[in-house]
């Protein structure tokens, strides 16, 4: 199975910092499990033309392959202006308009303030479910008080995390093989 | 209809059309080479008119996993091997090419064949071939819509006077040679969607229309919204000729031909769409009112007779090649179609 951890900002550290706890938890957990890691910090991403996701070039065809070969999705991401960055939405925008169609997907968000608490709810959600994505119902939420110094300090967010991942990757897992069977029964 | 060539007595008409895609066959998981798949296009145009299909297509995609670029250069080549059967473009990119070429290209081909060639213009669905040959994707829109007109403007007048953005002026201009008969019919490309299609309306010219799945029904409001807007701007639908082009199959049973065309279709196009066709959406391809023409001959003459009620169209042209259907298949299926299918369709529509 393959897993991709999607840290959705180019800039600051908490967001890439809890995305480190969760591949850490994947990984002990799930060493069979083949895991990408894409910060956008670290590639240099074209804005969306409208093209189909093959026909880009270099770091953006890269993250667009990644994420369509994927059959599991953790994204992270900040709040910035009271929604997802723009780096985020990018990624949404280069892919086909059904691209999570058959992937299960989870969130995590870092936030300056409790009062973005629904942002990931009412923003994010829509956008999946309309690509098709199978959502992990319950994500991760986690604020700047949680970090000291690129760690994670508060126990409840860890175990949270935890969960997170071992949700995502049994819906993954549950949803292939209803797929597999499905798809036997057709016969073709 | 005349200006399309098409006399509606003799029934809905019945082609074929390949995109000139080179892809393995998953069963073997082998591809034949680039010479050997447009010698095949060849054979199977050849093998259609035998059955007596009525057209035959080719089209143009710049890219990996295709071998038809010089489309017109294949069609030229088909013109020559064949005798009735007609020939066009499916589609030819007009966006990227110039006009006046194109045209002195088809009109050569509607020569050769001895007035057989039509061209279908579209605006590509992959669009790798801006830059290889040099246009920007912003100007996607406005590309297609000037160079059509000049097009249709080709066509239509022996003497051109005409100046746009995308291409230098052209003072009383001859295109030559002339085909055939003066003029070719010319049709736009239409991916499926009303507001495409309502463009096609608006220019007063034939309407191909593509379509992967789906209700039948769907693409009926299409139709409609082409034929609502030729009226609009004062052409009589009447005379504005629609086709529909999609996946085809035949084999004995429905559940033989999912067997054996899903592969391709699904393998196909992951590799030139990035991501494949879902299976369950690809069962209810043999619904009766799925527009995909898949299932047993039986079954996809009622198929295209309630598409033919539906949209009252002129032309089916059926796509049975793509990702690597072996030769063996494609003779096969050619061969049901002339021996079951176009029968019994030119007889429930021919109008006499």
């Amino acid at each position: 199975m393959k897993l991709v951890a999607l840290s959705g900002s180019i800039i600051g550290s908490k967001t890439r910092t809890a995305m480190d706890y969760c591949l850490k938890a994947v990984t002990e957990k799930y060493p069979e499990m083949q895991v990408t890691l894409l910060d956008l910090a670290d590639y240099n991403v074209q804005f969306s033309d409208g093209r189909n996701y093959l026909e880009y070039e270099g770091d953006t065809k890269y993250v667009a392959k990644r994420i369509m070969e994927a059959d599991a999705v953790i994204i992270g991401t900040p709040i910035f202006q009271a929604s997802i960055p723009a780096t985020l939405k990018n990624i949404f925008d280069l892919l086909p308009e059904k691209a999570f169609r058959d992937k299960v997907v989870s969130i995590l968000v870092t936030a300056g303030s409790s009062k973005h608490y629904l942002i990931a709810e009412q923003q994010l959600k829509p956008i999946l479910s309309y690509m098709k994505a199978q959502l992990v119902q319950t994500y991760v939420f986690i604020e700047e008080k949680d970090f000291y110094r690129k760690e994670i300090t508060n126990d409840d967010i860890l175990f949270r995390i935890h969960r997170l991942v071992e949700d995502t990757v049994v819906l993954a897992e549950t949803y292939i093989n209803i797929r597999e069977s499905k798809e036997a029964e057709y016969g073709f | 209809m005349e200006k399309y060539r098409i006399d509606q007595h003799k029934g809905l008409e019945f082609g074929i059309y390949t995109l000139g895609d080179h892809l393995s066959n998953p069963g073997t998981g082998e591809r034949i080479s680039a010479e050997q798949r447009i010698h095949e296009i060849i054979e199977y145009a050849k093998l259609a008119e035998q059955a007596g299909i009525d057209f035959f297509s080719v089209g143009e995609s710049h890219q990996e996993y295709f071998a038809t670029q010089a489309h017109a250069v294949v069609l030229s080549a088909i013109a020559q091997a064949t005798e009735t059967i007609k020939l066009g473009s499916s589609s030819t990119i007009i966006s990227t090419s110039d006009p006046v070429r194109v045209y002195e290209n088809f009109a050569t081909i509607d020569l050769i064949s001895k007035g057989r060639a039509e061209i279908i213009a579209g605006r590509a669905s992959r669009v790798g071939l801006f830059e290889l040959l040099g246009y920007n994707l912003r100007d996607y829109e406005e590309l297609f819509e000037e160079k059509f007109d000049l097009l249709v403007k080709i066509n239509e007048e022996e003497v051109v006077n005409w100046n746009g953005e995308f291409r230098a002026p052209l003072n009383n201009a001859q295109v030559l040679p002339r085909p055939q008969n003066g003029s070719i019919p010319i049709w736009r490309a239409v991916g499926g969607s009303p507001a495409s299609a309502m463009k096609a309306g608006y220019a007063g010219v034939g309407m191909f229309m593509a379509h992967l799945g789906g209700p039948a029904t769907v693409f009926k409001r299409t139709v409609d919204a082409y034929r609502d807007a030729a009226r609009s701007r004062g052409f009589d639908p009447a005379e504005l000729p629609v086709a529909t082009a999609g996946f085809f199959y035949a084999a004995e049973t429905s559940q033989q031909a999912l067997k054996e065309l899903y592969p391709h279709i699904n393998e196909g196009m992951k590799k030139t769409n990035g991501q494949g066709f879902p299976k369950q959406h690809f069962a209810q391809g043999v619904d009766p009112h799925n527009i995909m023409n898949i299932g047993s001959p039986q079954q996809i003459i009622e198929k295209i007779l309630y598409q033919h009620e539906l949209f009252g169209h002129q032309r089916y042209i059926a796509q049975i090649d793509f990702g690597g259907m072996p030769f063996n298949k494609l003779r096969k299926n050619i061969e049901i179609i002339g021996t079951e299918i176009l029968p019994a369709i030119k007889k429930y529509t021919a109008k006499d």
